[in-house]
């Protein structure tokens, strides 16, 4: 403890009676503004960090509402813009968003399954399985992390190393959602483990002392019990892939209009990708729309995505 | 010698005249058990499989493209990747410099923030405040690409031409000819730290919220000031986790893509090295992303790209691997 | 309905500890037995062999042969899922399954086993909730969450469960521990009802308990710390309390440790 009384010019030395006069005559003055400091700086920090926040969120919102709030923008695509001679005003948004959606939809579909079995491996198996269970578990959880660490633009890479340079297929929608699922198996399997770490024991016991095999007890007992943790943290994760850029910068050609087939389509559009493509562009009014209406519909979704976990979370947790 | 599975050394005693087994009749879901533990089992897999995949991937097609690298791949500063005159020497120094410097700026706030939502803030404000602070989280970074070159940049010039008036003469300040608007380096690491910091704030947020009470009491209870109280008590505790965040936060600076390529003034080649955060440049990220859409057919200029993913994917790996480490012992520590 | 238990030479390992040695009991068809000793001498160990859910925890295992009239639980190919269905289990805790309803708790075993059939299940959980004294008191919310009532209820929720797929034995891992003497009495009552079609086997760290509803006792006791638990003496729970054989059993019984 001798640190204790370091900030002290009043009571150099540590022992505890010698801190006692500093009772009698009020804390020294260097250690009482050290802690008003401290408080002061710690006040101040909080603040500044909300700088960017409100800034970030002023720009965007006063920027881009006016196109998000016309139904234009959701209902029409953009096409008009090319070829020349067609109406090229037209500030829709309908193609990049169908686009963030579907392909968000198709990455869930894939990395939540197995997120989730591998999260039930890591917990169900890995805590009771048994030595060897034990052990490969424990490359997993830490394959896992080094999966949450991968940079999107890595993901994006490796697979067009596999797709196109060695599998020597032409890029398509899909190859987006691989790269997005390899950045949400992690987030996901991390937020499933915590769910299922927190269903006690005992009712796997009582699961068990009816005589009902290990797969039933998880799949009827263990997942109802988290099912409301587990689709928080599937939401989550999902709002985290779907802000990333780079996976659809280098895995997808820009469409500025509607197209659906993402397994056979040579592009697609998105919000980030709407945005990135307009912003070389910015001076003109209706790329300025397009680019703050992006980004304001993309924060919308995520922190709708967002809010819509939260609130499952908090309205189906099971009471105990 | 009897196993896990319970079988024992009276299995040899069991009598053959035995009735059917207590469970015969039944499904006892052996079947299933098998089936759904191994799908468990070939999902984590399947995670180790892929991590492996990357690197092998990689690292397969980026060896034979720096075979046919005209320049040195590690110490060239050029960058040319159509060309087959590519070099990391640049790439590297932009990305380490620009996440570092990050970094540091972003725990000094993020452990204040920390101990502010922690030990400072009121219950109701502590609990807005961490919305607040994950709400930067929720911000694609798209969003920070175009609010940093189109709101911030110009007015992060005058911040920058003040810097290079007056501390100039330290090399890290040092005016660059050439790049200006405030797009540089410096710029990259402001809004990279705004980036990372959430992250690093929530993790310090929750280590610094178990600081066990009775270390906290016993350093009041010796008359401690707050402050002292947080220096003897909880900043000693929470010191191996805000490292272990800061180096996650790292590994997200490292890998930022698309705010780097909006904010980096490109440079054009044949530059003079300098050590200014005044500069331009790219890093392993915004080059890559920067290169790929336009060399997409070209094989050789991919095959540099994937070069230099290796290396960044390298990069973090160390970095992650580094704080889940430190992760761990921690743990086992407090276990 | 109910079997005899013959228990012979068993030894509980968990991992390298050993947590139970030399263990041979008999334990009659349709009666009481209760388990006491100190805390840590392995009784509910034990007690988890008998249903093999001392597999359930990394690393547990035995030595030994535990026999239900003539089968040998522990022989090859026998299933610790099928064992589980012919001997149930009681935990401390009341633990419902807080997902589901009353009715869906009372009938979880046989609906997770693949029991199908409306009116079947619906006539098991009232047979189930009626021997379990519990019919009256919620026949008129099956419908309502098993985590909605009190700790009582909740426990003989979780014997109606246990009993609704018709087991042979009934285990009871300290039952009353967590409930109210009120709760308590009812469950005693409960258990001296079941004995008529059950053999029914208690851990418990109540004596008064013990002597009120076994009709056998069997002490537990470990010679020190680390040491593997073992049975001291068993036998009628009259003579147990009253002339027991060991000494140690004496003094536990009469409070002098423990």
């Amino acid at each position: 403890m001798s640190t204790t009384n370091q900030g002290s010019s009043a009571a150099p030395a540590p022992a505890v009676d010698e801190a006692l006069p500093d009772l009698d005559t009020g804390r020294s003055g260097g250690r009482a503004l050290r802690n008003n400091a401290a408080t002061v700086l710690v006040w101040l920090a909080f603040l500044i960090a909300l700088i960017p926040l409100v800034w970030i969120l002023w720009i965007v919102v006063s920027k881009g509402w006016h196109s998000v709030a016309s139904m234009t923008w959701w209902q029409k695509d953009q096409s008009g813009a090319l070829p020349p001679g067609f109406d090229t005003n037209i500030r829709g948004a309908r193609h990049a968003i169908v686009g963030t959606v579907e392909i968000g939809l198709i990455t869930s579909l894939i990395a939540i399954p197995i997120a989730v079995m591998t999260a039930i491996y890591l917990v169900e198996y890995g805590r009771s399985g048994g030595r060897t269970n034990a052990r490969i578990a424990r490359v997993v959880s830490f394959m896992v992390d080094i999966l949450s660490g991968i940079p999107s633009i890595v993901a994006a890479l490796f697979v067009f190393a596999v797709w196109v340079t060695t599998l020597q297929q032409q890029l398509v929608p899909i190859c987006v959602a691989l790269a997005l699922t390899m950045l949400m198996i992690p987030v996901v399997t991390r937020s499933t483990e915590e769910m299922l770490k927190l269903v006690p024991n005992e009712l796997r016991e009582a699961s068990y002392a009816l005589g009902v095999p290990k797969w039933k007890t998880v799949v009827r007992v263990v997942l109802p019990t988290a099912i409301s943790g587990i689709i928080t943290g599937a939401l989550l994760g999902l709002a985290r892939v779907l802000g990333e850029t780079a996976p659809w910068l280098f895995l997808t050609t820009y469409f500025q209009y509607l197209t659906y087939n993402p397994a056979a389509s040579a592009g697609i559009a998105s919000l980030p990708t709407l945005i990135y493509n307009q912003s070389g562009n910015i001076s003109s009014p209706i790329s300025a729309d397009r680019v703050w209406g992006g980004a304001l519909t993309l924060i919308l979704l995520v922190l709708a995505i967002n809010l819509l976990g939260r609130l499952i979370g908090r309205l189906t947790r099971v009471k105990r | 010698m009897s196993s896990i599975t319970g079988v024992s050394v009276g299995d040899g005693l069991s009598d053959p005249s035995d009735g059917p087994d207590p469970g015969a009749g039944a499904s006892t879901g052996t079947t299933g058990d098998r089936v759904f533990g191994g799908l468990a089992m070939g999902a984590g897999l399947l995670v180790v499989v892929v991590v492996a995949l990357v690197g092998i991937f990689l690292l397969a097609q980026a060896i034979p493209a720096i075979g046919k690298d005209q320049i040195n791949f590690l110490t060239s500063r050029e960058w040319n990747a159509a060309g087959q005159r590519f070099g990391i020497a640049q790439l590297l120094w932009t990305t380490v410099v620009s996440s570092v410097v990050a970094l540091l700026l972003a725990v000094p706030f993020s452990v204040g923030i920390a101990l502010f939502l922690t030990h400072y803030a009121p219950a109701w404000l502590s609990r807005i405040g961490a919305v607040l602070i994950d709400l930067l989280a929720a911000v694609p970074s798209i969003v920070y690409g175009i609010w940093g070159i189109y709101v911030v940049a110009p007015k992060f010039t005058h911040v920058q031409n003040f810097l290079q008036d007056w501390l100039g003469w330290i090399p890290l300040f040092k005016a660059v000819p050439g790049v200006t608007g405030g797009a540089t380096i410096l710029m990259v690491s402001v809004v990279l730290a705004v980036m990372i910091l959430p992250i690093i704030t929530a993790l310090s947020r929750e280590v610094f919220a178990q600081t066990p009470v009775t270390h906290k009491e016993g350093a009041l209870a010796l008359g401690a000031t707050r402050w002292e109280m947080i220096r003897t008590a909880v900043l000693p505790f929470g010191r191996p986790g805000v490292i272990s965040a800061s180096m996650l936060g790292l590994g997200r600076a490292l890998g930022e893509t698309v705010a780097v390529l909006f904010i980096l003034t490109a440079l054009p080649g044949g530059q003079r090295f300098t050590a200014s955060l005044m500069n331009g440049g790219a890093t392993f990220a915004s080059q890559i992303a920067g290169d790929a859409p336009e060399n997409q057919n070209n094989a050789d200029a991919m095959g540099a790209l994937i070069a230099a993913g290796l290396v960044l994917f390298i990069l973090t790996f160390i970095v992650n691997a580094i704080a889940r480490v430190i992760v761990e012992r921690r743990r086992e520590f407090s276990e | 309905m109910g079997k005899r238990i013959d228990v012979k030479d068993l030894n509980v390992f968990y991992g390298d500890f050993k947590a139970v040695e030399d263990v041979t009991m008999t334990i009659e068809p349709r009666s009481i037995t209760a388990f006491i000793g100190p805390s840590g001498c392995g009784k509910s160990t034990f007690l988890r062999t008998l249903n093999r859910m001392h597999e359930v925890i990394p690393g547990g295992r035995v030595e030994g042969s535990v026999r239900l009239d003539d089968q040998d639980l522990y022989a090859p190919g026998v299933d610790a899922v099928g064992v589980r269905r012919t001997v149930g289990m009681v935990f401390q805790r009341p633990n419902p399954f807080p997902t589901m309803s009353i009715r869906d708790n009372v009938t979880a075993g046989l609906r997770l086993n693949g029991v199908k059939g409306k009116k079947l299940l619906e006539e098991k959980t009232e047979q189930s909730l009626r021997g379990a004294n519990l019919w009256n008191e919620v026949k008129d919310r099956l419908g309502k969450p098993g985590a909605g009532l009190s700790g009582g209820q909740q426990q003989r929720l979780c014997i109606a469960r246990a009993i609704a797929v018709e087991p042979q034995v009934l285990l009871m891992d300290e039952p009353c521990s967590a409930l109210d003497p009120i709760s308590t009495l009812a469950i005693e009552d409960l258990v001296t009802e079941l004995k008529d079609r059950y053999t029914i086997v208690i851990v418990t760290h109540n004596m008064q308990q013990a002597s009120r509803v076994s009709d056998k006792t069997a002490f537990f006791n470990l010679a020190a710390t680390g040491k593997p638990g073992r049975l001291i003496e068993m036998n009628d729970t009259q003579k147990i309390f009253n002339n027991p054989e060991v000494s140690a059993t004496e003094d536990y019984i009469s409070g002098r440790f423990g």
